[in-house]
């Protein structure tokens, strides 16, 4: 059997704010009413956080829940669990209107780590990064550059950025640009 | 530039983030309608110098379609809402009223 890889294989650029490709992470695109208890509940019981409000995502260490849209979550898990997850949703969502997909390698995910990273996504992404604006938790779907991407912030100086598998080189590759020693526009201190 | 709230998800965001759909509370003209009918309900379009009721997509962002009342002029957004209704809601004709006095639909 052939092993899994994610896009870039771990890549990492160390500018003033590093940039690192977060390697394999299993994340499942979970749709239906998400009023729905059974929704809830296998979110919950696979994200392992509480469900996030509108706008947020929720995560700690390997697992959180991301709130993609009135009607989708992410829900992201070790990449190894995801056949088990995929089982336990279909299982409790049986005979509902629902969608649980497997979008793990579909997609990649970034983690820039730094003071200076609000400033970097604030480069490529139409988005005010102020921390009044976008504290730590909250979500935001949005572009970067010239490609649909994601990311929230966590309290520690981290950021982590998803976007589609078939950018992934195109979104590293624009991170570290805006990442690059020199390029400090000294935004947000 | 142009700044539209997406009443989906409650994003504020510029422009490039969604995609324009056109004019929006367009009628289809159906089966049995004239040649006239539904050539005008397939090409002709409203182009306001002023208010505005449009189509947008938010597609960097949530996916979804909603409705959008603007003025074309000076890119003031009057007010977004559901792409699940016919007409504007009240709120918003209130909104454009209190900022354009004298606007009436369709009136020129
Ligand atoms: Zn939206």
């Amino acid at each position: 059997m052939s092993d899994a890889t994610s896009a870039l294989n771990g890549a990492a650029y160390h500018g003033y704010v590093e940039v690192q490709e977060a390697g394999l992470r299993g994340m499942i695109t979970l749709r239906g009413d998400l009023a729905s208890v059974d929704i809830k509940n296998v979110a919950t019981g696979l994200g392992g956080v509480d469900f996030p409000a509108q706008g947020h995502c929720n995560w700690v260490e390997d697992r959180g829940i991301a709130w993609m849209s009135p009607d989708e979550v992410l829900v992201m898990v070790p990449h190894s669990e995801v056949p088990a997850a995929l089982e336990t949703a279909r299982n409790v969502l049986s005979g509902q209107h629902h969608l649980a997909v497997d979008v793990s390698d579909a997609r990649a995910v970034f983690v820039l780590r730094g003071a200076g990273l609000r400033e970097v996504l604030a480069k490529l992404a139409p988005v005010d990064m102020s921390p009044e604006a976008f504290p730590a938790g909250h979500f935001r779907r949005t572009r970067l550059a010239q490609v649909p991407a994601a990311f929230w912030l966590g309290e520690d100086d981290s950021a982590q950025v998803i976007c589609f598998r078939s950018v992934a080189q195109y979104v590293f590759d624009i991170l570290s640009h805006a990442a690059r020693p020199g390029g400090e526009v000294g935004l947000y201190r | 530039m142009l700044i539209l709230t997406c009443p989906c998800c409650g994003v504020t965001g510029e422009e490039t983030e969604f995609h324009a759909g056109g004019q929006a509370h367009l009628q289809r003209s159906g089966p049995g309608a004239s040649d006239e009918a539904f050539e005008a309900y397939l090409f002709a379009r409203e182009n306001p110098r002023g208010v505005h009721f449009e189509r947008w997509r938010h597609a960097n962002g949530c996916g979804k379609w909603f409705h959008a009342a603007r003025c074309t002029l000076t890119l003031e957004v009057f007010g977004t809402y559901s792409a699940q209704t016919t007409q504007p809601p009240q709120e918003v004709l209130d909104a454009i009223a209190k900022r354009r006095p004298g606007w009436t639909e369709g009136g020129k």
